[in-house]
C-alpha cells in the first residue's frame, strides 16, 4: 500500500507535517534546523515526486477515505493522472527549491527567527499537495485554505516593511473573495448531485455523475473559473500578484509563482473538464480571451518593471495567460467533439504549466541569489554581475532563454505545440471561430517577442555592463551563491535543458492525461517517427527535432571554434573605446528604463504614465549645459485605479455609513437584537 | 548503405548558404555603386573583407565577459543551422524535417537575442542603444512574420517548409489574393529583419540612425568576421525563404538529380533578381525614424491579417 502512488503522496505530506512538528524543538540551535527541515522537505518532496510520476506512469486512479474532520464528513482523497501530474510539478520543483533552501534560508540566521519561515514553507507544501489530493468539496477546501494561509505567513515573514504587511493583506483578501467564489461553484454542482442538505453530493465522484443543466452548469463554470483566476492572477483579478510574490522570500517567490499558480490551473481543469465536462464553446472563448489579455499586458507590465522580483511575478502572469490559451483553445475543441486536437492543446498547456515551473522557479531562485549577494532589488542600481557570479550567471541565463522560448530549451517546446494547434483553428466548424481564433496566434507572437525582449533587459541589466552602484560596497564584494543554492539551480536549468531536449518522452508520459479527460490522444502520432521526431498531428503536417537542432547548432559551433582557434591569433585587452571623452561612467549605460522607452512610446497608451524631467543648475546657463538633471517616471496599473480602488473606496464609504449604527453602548445593542428577533419572528 | 544523394545535396546547400552569402552581398553593393553612379568595389569585397577580418587579431573591452566572446559562435551556428534547413535548392533535404517554419524564426530569434545580450555586455551607450532598438523592431516584425507565414501555412496545411513549397509548385498556377496579401507583409518585415533601408542602414555609422551595427560596434578580428558572415547568411536565407514560400518554382524535387542544374540557375536568376529589388529600394527610399518604424511593420502586420481573411472569405 505504502509503495502505491497515493501511499507516497500520503506520506509525503505526512513527513511534511512531521518537519513542521519537529522544528519548535530546534528553534534554539538555526543552523541545524535549516539543514535538518530542508533536508526533509527535499526528501518528502522527492517521495511525493515518485508518487505523482507512477501515478501518471501506471495511469490508474487509487482512492481512500481518511476518517478524519467532522462527523459524516470524511476526507476523500485520490489521485488520478491529473492530480498525479501536478503532484510531480509541484514536488519537482519543492525539491530543487528546498534544495537551494539550506543554503538561502541561512541569510536570515542572526537577523530573525526562522522558525515560522521554515514551518509555514512545511505547512504550504503540504497544503499544496492536499489540494491535488482532495476527492471532495470539503476536503478540498480546508486544503486550500491551508495553501491560503500559510503562503500568507510566509509573504508577510519580513513584516518590519509596511509594505509587506498590505501586500500579504491585500493577497489575503483577494485569495478569499477567489474561495467563496469556489466555494459557491461546488455548492451549486453538489445541490445537483444530491440535494444541498445531503452530504454525499460533496463529493467529486457525485458531482462528476450528476445531471446538471447546461445553465446551471455554465453557473457553475463562471464561480469557479472566476474564483480560481483570483488565486492564479489572471488580469484582472492579478493584482495581489506583483505586490506579494516579491514580499516573499525568494524561495518562497519561487513556489508560489512556479506551482502555487498551477494549483488554480489544476481547479480550472478539474471543474471544467473533469466534473461539467465542457458543453458549451463560449466557456472557452471566455477562457482564450481572457489568456490573451493576460499574456501580453502581464509582460507589457513586466517589461515596465525596475525591480527585479516585480518583473518576475508579473511575467508569471504572462505565463499563466499563455496556459489558459491553451485551455480555452483546448475547450473549444472539447465542445466540438474534436478529441485530438483537444488533446494537442491540452498537452500543450501542460507541458507550459511544467515548462513555467522550471524556468520560473529558476529565475526566483537567481533572483535570491543576487539579492544576497547585492542586498538590493532595484535594477537600475544593478549590473555587471556576470564577473562576480561565475556560477549564477550561466544558470539564470539558461532561466532567460527558456522564458524566451528559444529552443533548445523547454519554453520553445511548449510554445510550438500552441501554434500548432492555433493553426488547425481552421477545422473548426464555426466560421467566426476560423476567423478570430489566429489572430490570438498572433497576439501569442507578440507575447513571445515581448517575453525575449524583456529578459534581454533583465539579463543585460543585471549581468551584463559595468556595477551601477546601488550599494557601492556590496557591488564590489558581491559574491556568488553557496554550494546548495548552486545545486538547486543547476537542478532547475539541466531541467529545462532536458524538457526541452527531449520532448517525445514527456509527451508519452503525460497523453494519459488526455486520454481520460476530453477522449483524444496524440501519444499516437506523436511520436510515430522515434524519439527523434515530434509530429504532433501528421509528419506532412509539422515536424520539430529538438534533439538534432540542439546537436547540429552545438556541432557547428564547436567545429567554427575550434578552426579559429587552431591558428594562433591573441587577444588583446584595452579599455573602452570612449570616442576621445575620457568621462566614461557605469550612469551612462542604458539601463532598465532607457531600454524600455520604445515600448513605453509604443503601448504607453495602456498605462497611467507620468514623465517629467527637468534641468537643475545656475538660471544663467543654456539648459543644455546644466549640472544635474532629474527625470521622474511614474506607472501606474490602470486596473487599481480603475477597478479596485472605486470597490475599496465604496466599501470603506459603506462600512462607515453602517458605522454608524454603533454607539458602544449594550443598551443600544441589546435593542437591535432585541428588533432583529422581531422582524424574524414576523416573517418566518 | 543509407543513399547519399540527400546528404550530398544538404552538404552542396550548406556550402551554399556559407559561399554564396558574401556573393549577394557583394552584388547587392556592387548594383547599388552603379545605381548610384560610383565605383565599386567589385562583386568579391566580401570575401575580401572577411578574410582580413579573419587574419587579424581580436582587440577585447577590458570588462568583456564570456557572453561577449561566445555570441558570435552562438549567431554564427544558429543562422548556418537555419541555412541547413530552409529548402533552398531541393524540397528533400534530410535536415528539412527538424524544424518547421515556427522553429526557423525561433533559430534566427537566438542570434538576436545573443546579439543583443554582447550588445550590453560591454556597457556602452551605443551597445544598449542597438539592443534595446533591435529587440523593438523584432518584437513588432515578429507577430507580423508570423501572420504572414500562417496565411501560406493556411493555403497548404502544413508548417513543413519543404511540404509548403511543394504545395505550391504542385498546385496549380492561379493567383491567391491571400498569398499576394502575404507575400507583400514578409517582404516589408524581411527588410526589417535584415536591417536593411528603410528601417535600419547597414553602411551607416552615425549615432542616431544604427541599430544592428551599434550592438557590434565593440567586436573585431575573428569575432566580427563571424557576426558579418552570419548577417550576410541572413540575407540570403531570408531572400531564400521568400522564394521557398512564394516562388518554390525551379526547386528540385525529391530523388530528381537532373533538376539540379536548373534549381541552381533559378536559384542564382532570383537572387539576383531579389538584390536588384533591394537596391531599387534602398536607392529610391530614404531612411525613416525609429519610431516610424512602429507603422511601418504595423502595415506589415495589417497586410498579413487582411491575407488571412481574404482567405477565408475568398478561397
Amino acid at each position: 500500500m505504502i509503495f502505491q502512488p497515493l501511499g507516497l503522496a500520503f506520506l509525503s505530506i505526512f513527513l511534511f507535517l512531521f518537519t513542521a512538528a519537529i522544528t519548535p524543538l530546534l528553534k534554539g540551535r538555526p543552523h541545524a534546523l535549516v539543514k535538518v527541515s530542508f533536508s526533509l522537505a527535499a526528501l518528502s518532496s522527492f517521495i511525493a515526486l515518485l508518487g505523482g510520476f507512477l501515478a501518471v506512469n501506471n495511469g490508474a486512479s487509487d482512492a481512500m477515505v481518511l476518517p478524519i474532520g467532522l462527523p459524516d464528513l470524511p476526507f476523500y482523497l485520490r489521485l488520478d493522472p491529473l492530480s498525479g501530474f501536478f503532484v510531480t510539478v509541484i514536488a519537482l520543483l519543492g525539491l530543487f527549491v528546498s534544495v537551494y533552501s539550506i543554503g538561502y534560508v541561512k541569510g536570515f540566521i542572526g537577523q530573525r527567527s526562522i522558525a515560522p519561515l521554515v514551518v509555514f514553507y512545511c505547512l504550504f507544501m503540504a497544503g499544496m499537495l492536499m489540494v491535488l489530493l482532495s476527492d471532495d468539496a470539503y476536503s478540498f477546501m480546508v486544503s486550500w485554505e491551508l495553501m491560503a494561509a500559510s503562503s500568507y505567513f510566509l509573504v508577510v515573514f519580513e513584516d518590519e516593511h509596511a509594505s509587506n504587511r498590505r501586500a500579504a493583506f491585500i493577497y489575503l483578501l483577494i485569495a478569499h473573495v477567489g474561495a467563496v467564489l469556489i466555494l459557491l461553484s461546488f455548492g451549486v454542482m453538489a445541490g445537483f448531485a444530491s440535494g444541498v442538505e445531503v452530504f454525499s453530493g460533496y463529493t467529486f465522484s457525485a458531482m462528476r455523475s450528476s445531471a446538471i443543466t447546461p445553465a446551471w452548469a455554465s453557473i457553475a463554470f463562471l464561480l469557479a473559473f472566476f474564483g480560481f483566476a483570483a488565486k492564479a492572477g489572471v488580469i484582472p483579478l492579478h493584482v495581489w500578484l506583483p505586490e506579494a510574490h516579491p514580499a516573499a522570500p525568494s524561495n518562497v517567490s519561487a513556489l508560489m509563482s512556479g506551482v502555487m499558480l498551477k494549483t488554480a490551473i489544476y481547479g480550472i481543469i478539474r471543474v471544467s473538464f473533469d466534473l461539467l465536462h465542457v458543453s458549451a464553446w463560449w466557456w472557452g472563448g471566455l477562457v482564450l480571451v481572457l489568456g490573451l489579455v493576460s499574456a501580453v499586458m502581464g509582460i507589457l507590465f513586466a517589461l515596465m518593471q525596475v525591480d527585479l522580483k516585480r518583473l518576475l511575478a508579473y511575467s508569471s502572469v504572462e505565463n499563466i495567460g499563455i496556459i489558459l490559451v491553451c485551455l480555452g483553445l483546448s475547450m473549444i475543441f472539447a465542445s466540438f467533439n474534436m478529441g485530438v486536437l483537444s488533446a494537442l492543446a491540452l498537452v500543450a498547456g501542460l507541458y507550459h504549466v511544467l515548462n513555467h515551473a522550471m524556468f520560473k522557479g529558476l529565475l526566483f531562485m537567481g533572483a535570491g541569489a543576487v539579492l544576497h549577494a547585492t542586498h538590493e532589488r532595484n535594477m537600475e542600481r544593478m549590473g555587471g554581475l556576470i564577473h562576480r557570479m561565475k556560477w549564477t550567471a550561466p544558470l539564470f541565463l539558461v532561466g532567460c532563454l527558456s522564458i524566451s522560448a528559444l529552443p533548445p530549451f523547454n519554453g520553445f517546446i511548449s510554445e510550438w505545440l500552441i501554434f500548432q494547434t492555433f493553426l488547425l483553428s481552421p477545422l473548426l466548424p464555426s466560421p467566426i471561430l476560423n476567423l478570430l481564433i489566429p489572430l490570438g496566434a498572433a497576439v501569442l507572437a507578440l507575447t513571445a517577442a515581448l517575453a525575449a525582449r524583456c529578459f534581454v533587459k533583465v539579463y543585460g541589466v543585471v549581468f551584463l555592463g559595468h556595477w551601477r552602484g546601488g550599494h557601492q560596497h556590496s557591488g564590489a564584494h558581491a559574491h556568488d551563491a553557496g554550494l546548495s543554492m548552486r545545486i538547486g539551480m543547476l537542478a532547475a536549468a539541466l531541467s529545462c535543458l532536458a524538457l526541452g531536449v527531449l520532448p517525445s518522452f514527456v509527451i508519452s508520459w503525460l497523453d494519459i492525461i488526455p486520454q481520460t479527460l476530453v477522449g483524444g490522444t496524440i501519444g499516437q502520432s506523436a511520436h510515430a517517427f522515434g524519439w527523434l521526431w515530434l509530429t504532433p498531428v501528421a509528419a506532412e503536417r509539422a515536424s520539430y527535432s529538438a534533439p538534432i537542432v540542439f546537436l547540429g547548432i552545438s556541432v557547428v559551433i564547436a567545429v567554427v571554434y575550434i578552426i579559429f582557434h587552431a591558428r594562433k591569433t591573441s587577444i588583446r585587452r584595452v579599455p573602452i573605446w570612449d570616442c576621445g571623452f575620457e568621462k566614461l561612467t557605469s550612469r551612462m549605460q542604458y539601463n532598465s528604463t532607457s531600454f524600455a522607452m520604445p515600448l513605453r512610446r509604443i503601448f504607453g497608451f495602456l498605462f497611467g504614465i507620468k514623465e517629467t524631467s527637468r534641468a537643475v543648475g545656475s538660471q544663467t546657463v543654456s539648459p543644455m549645459f546644466r549640472d544635474r538633471y532629474i527625470y521622474h517616471l511614474k506607472m501606474r496599473d490602470r486596473f487599481w485605479y480603475g477597478l479596485y480602488k472605486p470597490i475599496s473606496d465604496a466599501s470603506f464609504w459603506f462600512a462607515r455609513r453602517v458605522g454608524r449604527l454603533q454607539h458602544g453602548r449594550i443598551q443600544i445593542d441589546l435593542l437591535y437584537s432585541f428588533l432583529t428577533l422581531i422582524v424574524l419572528l414576523v416573517f418566518s | 548503405m543509407i543513399n547519399a544523394y540527400p546528404l550530398f545535396i544538404e552538404g552542396v546547400q550548406v556550402i551554399i548558404v556559407l559561399l554564396g552569402a558574401p556573393l549577394m552581398v557583394g552584388w547587392v553593393r556592387a548594383l547599388k555603386c552603379w545605381f548610384q553612379g560610383r565605383a565599386s568595389a567589385g562583386l568579391f569585397q566580401p570575401y575580401r573583407d572577411l578574410s582580413k577580418l579573419l587574419i587579424k587579431d581580436v582587440v577585447l573591452a577590458e570588462n568583456a565577459s564570456w557572453i561577449f566572446r561566445f555570441a558570435p559562435y552562438a549567431v554564427f551556428g544558429s543562422t548556418l543551422m537555419a541555412g541547413a534547413i530552409i529548402p533552398i535548392i531541393s524540397v528533400d533535404l534530410p535536415l528539412a524535417a527538424t524544424a518547421d517554419i515556427i522553429a526557423l524564426v525561433a533559430l534566427f530569434t537566438i542570434a538576436r537575442v545573443f546579439t543583443a545580450l554582447a550588445g550590453m555586455d560591454i556597457g556602452t551607450a551605443f551597445g544598449g542603444m542597438g539592443s534595446s532598438r533591435e529587440m523593438m523592431v523584432a518584437s513588432l516584425a515578429e507577430p507580423a512574420m508570423l501572420m504572414s507565414v500562417f496565411t501560406v501555412s493556411l493555403v497548404s496545411h502544413s508548417t513543413s517548409l519543404s511540404h509548403m513549397a511543394h504545395t505550391i509548385i504542385e498546385g496549380s498556377l492561379m493567383l491567391r489574393p491571400s498569398l499576394a496579401f502575404a507575400l507583400l507583409a514578409f517582404i516589408l518585415i524581411a527588410i526589417a529583419e535584415t536591417g536593411r533601408i528603410p528601417v535600419d542602414n547597414p553602411a551607416t555609422h552615425l549615432e542616431l540612425t544604427m541599430i544592428h551595427e551599434a550592438m557590434v560596434l565593440e567586436y573585431s578580428g575573428r569575432h566580427l568576421a563571424l557576426i558579418e558572415w552570419a548577417g550576410m547568411m541572413k540575407l540570403l536565407l531570408f531572400t531564400a525563404l521568400g522564394i521557398s514560400l512564394f516562388f518554390p518554382w525551379g526547386i528540385a524535387g525529391a530523388d530528381k538529380a537532373a533538376m539540379m542544374p536548373v534549381a541552381l540557375a533559378s536559384l542564382v536568376i532570383k537572387v539576383a533578381l531579389a538584390g536588384l529589388f533591394i537596391v531599387l529600394i534602398e536607392t529610391r527610399l530614404a531612411k525613416m525614424r525609429i519610431f516610424r518604424v512602429t507603422e511601418f511593420l504595423g502595415s506589415a502586420f495589417l497586410l498579413a491579417t487582411l491575407g488571412m481573411l481574404s482567405y477565408f472569405i475568398l478561397e
